[in-house]
């Protein structure tokens, strides 16, 4: 089942074309590397995908809706989730905090029962307190709940945003390098992190430069170069594609 | 609840309730009018602190929300006979309308733009009540005879009964905005603060946050401008200008932005401060100036800056 679809997706900034023409599927229960050299138009694709860029022209369907008007937090509320490439916390806020901003989106409680604190309110908010906590669990990041965000060492920040991602229960995650800036240590726990994201039954689309964490931990990949879509398959298709080889090593003359 | 909360609580509440009996400590009615004003002042500067503390906007008109509703008591009074106390739900629907329709064009501008578009707000209504709009404001000399407010046949007269009027409500509201902070409502208000792109990429509709936040704080000025009017007896434009904008975000700013505590003390700061140097008469104003410079250079952040939300966690989670 297709669970995201990108049709003919176009996006300039004034007369330079970052994305042109984009069209791929993604199906659910996937993970799919969006790869390509600097400045293919990766980052592009993503803020249009969760509402942060208007396309110019062309269409993207997610789970049976259209996202071209939408803003972004509508978009969340339809299951479709972000993390950021320059790590975008509340570094101010508690990690807890942080956290709750995901489920946000999931709770009901309006203004005048927050003004009144009536016992749905304190029921839901105990609710979320347990849920935010349980995918604080799920990263690792339980034990430093009271800290401060921004306290956080930058492979730590990055797992608390796909906490606070998660927090919004997505039936789609898209990852903006998410081990950028990690060790090996963390990378490798990253790939875990990922493959237990997978196991919920949330689809997954990832940008990376870390071939070798590409390769491993995703099902496919599709390539952009100059924001022209160039390859798509599995990763041993990639691997040997020769514009794909082309892109990122060039070619002899 | 820390320990290190439940260790001031119960001094806090000696302080509060000891607060509550002064004007049984014979504090004579001129320093029963000072708190009166402070408490008014106290009122609108929580009020604030829920746009400017919490959702971190520049909103320096809100002298304008006050007014609304301190005419809106007046007129429903002067041209209508109705009872003060009824017009203060009138009041703040007004103020909250009214801050809807000027807020809605202009939320999405951020900080110093902001900034001076609600300053333009406080001239424009400040002008249009000068100029009798509708016919109905009294144009610059305002509107007199505002009546006492009455509950159950009581009529407030007497400052001590306005100072349990002033205070009760502002204890009241000091309760409700504290709960309203500890919900997703005042956590959504910080995400805007903090970062208004991550906040809307992670789901909070920001826009309508915003709004929201501006709306209940005109509310609150809303009551507030009905205590002032039957107080007053008299309003007129000059008591709803740019200065009073400005005393409101400098008890915020200075006090503590988002924090209630803060706020509080700066209310007393701010309008008391000025009382007790009476005797230097024209330098107080610079000694004031003086002393937002200093905060400013040593406590950017103010007296009190919040400590953050206390969060109990369910046994089932707890670490």
């Amino acid at each position: 089942m297709i669970i995201l679809s990108l049709n003919n997706l176009t996006k300039s900034f004034g007369g330079l074309v970052a994305v042109a023409g984009v069209s791929f599927e993604v199906e659910r229960g996937e993970v799919v590397g969006l790869i390509g050299p600097n400045g293919a138009g990766k980052t592009t694709v993503f803020n249009l995908i969760t509402g942060a860029l208007r396309p110019d022209d062309g269409h993207i369907f997610f789970d049976g809706h259209s996202l071209e008007r939408l803003k972004p937090h509508r978009i969340v509320y339809l299951g479709l989730a972000r993390t950021f490439q320059t790590i975008r916390l509340f570094p101010q806020l508690p990690v807890l905090e942080n956290v709750l901003s995901g489920s946000h989106c999931r709770m009901k409680s309006s203004f005048i029962s927050s003004l009144l604190r009536l016992p749905a309110q304190r029921r839901e908010e105990k609710a979320a307190l347990v849920a935010a906590m349980r995918e604080l669990e799920f990263v690792g990041l339980a034990d430093a709940w009271r800290a401060e965000a921004g306290s956080l060492s930058y492979g730590d920040q990055r797992r608390l945003e796909i906490a606070r991602a998660l927090a919004t229960e997505p039936k789609l995650i898209v990852l903006d390098e998410p081990a950028g800036g990690m060790n090996d240590q963390e990378t490798f726990e990253l790939r875990d992190l990922i493959a237990r994201i997978k196991d919920r039954d949330i689809t997954i689309i990832l940008i990376e430069h870390d071939m070798s964490f590409v390769m491993k931990v995703c099902n496919k990949i599709v390539v952009m170069e100059n924001g022209v879509l160039i390859a798509r398959g599995r990763p041993e298709q990639i691997q040997k594609d020769p514009r794909v080889i082309e892109a990122y090593l060039g070619v002899d003359d | 609840m820390s320990a290190a909360a439940d260790k001031w609580f119960w001094p806090q509440a000696a302080l509060v309730a000891l607060f509550f009996c002064a004007p049984a400590f014979g504090l004579g009615p001129y320093w029963l009018e000072v708190l009166n004003q402070i408490g008014l002042y106290a009122l609108l500067a929580l009020s604030l602190n829920i746009i400017l503390g919490h959702a971190g906007m520049f909103h320096m008109g809100h002298a304008a929300f006050f007014a609304v509703g301190a005419y809106t008591t007046g007129i429903l009074y002067t041209s209508y006979g109705w009872p003060i106390l009824c017009t203060l739900p009138l009041a703040g629907l007004a103020a909250g309308i009214f801050a809807l329709l000027v807020a809605a064009p202009i939320i999405h501008l951020r900080g110093d733009y902001l900034l001076v578009v609600t300053i333009g707000i406080v001239e424009i209504v400040r002008i249009a009540l000068v100029n009798n709009i509708f016919g109905l404001t009294g144009g610059a000399n305002g509107l007199v005879g505002i009546a006492r407010p009455v509950i159950f046949g009581f009529k407030l007269t007497r400052p001590w009964h306005f100072f349990y009027l002033i205070w009760g409500f502002t204890a009241v509201s000091l309760l409700l905005f504290h709960w309203l902070e500890n919900s997703r409502f005042g956590r959504a208000l910080n995400y805007i603060r903090e970062d208004p792109v991550a906040a809307e990429g992670i789901g909070v509709n920001t826009t309508r946050y915003k709004l929201m936040a501006f709306v209940i704080g005109a509310v609150w000025a809303g009551f507030a401008g009905t205590f002032y009017a039957s107080q007053m007896r008299t309003i007129s434009p000059g008591s709803f200008n740019f200065w009073e904008s400005v005393v409101l975000f400098t008890i915020v700013i200075l006090g503590g932005s988002g924090n209630q505590k803060g706020v509080l003390l700066g209310a007393f700061l701010v309008v008391g401060l000025p009382e007790l140097f009476r005797s230097l008469q024209s330098s107080r104003l610079l000694f004031f100036g003086a002393a937002l410079v200093l905060m400013m250079i040593f406590r950017p952040q103010g007296l009190l800056p919040p400590k953050g939300r206390a969060y109990r966690l369910p046994p089932e989670v707890a670490r």
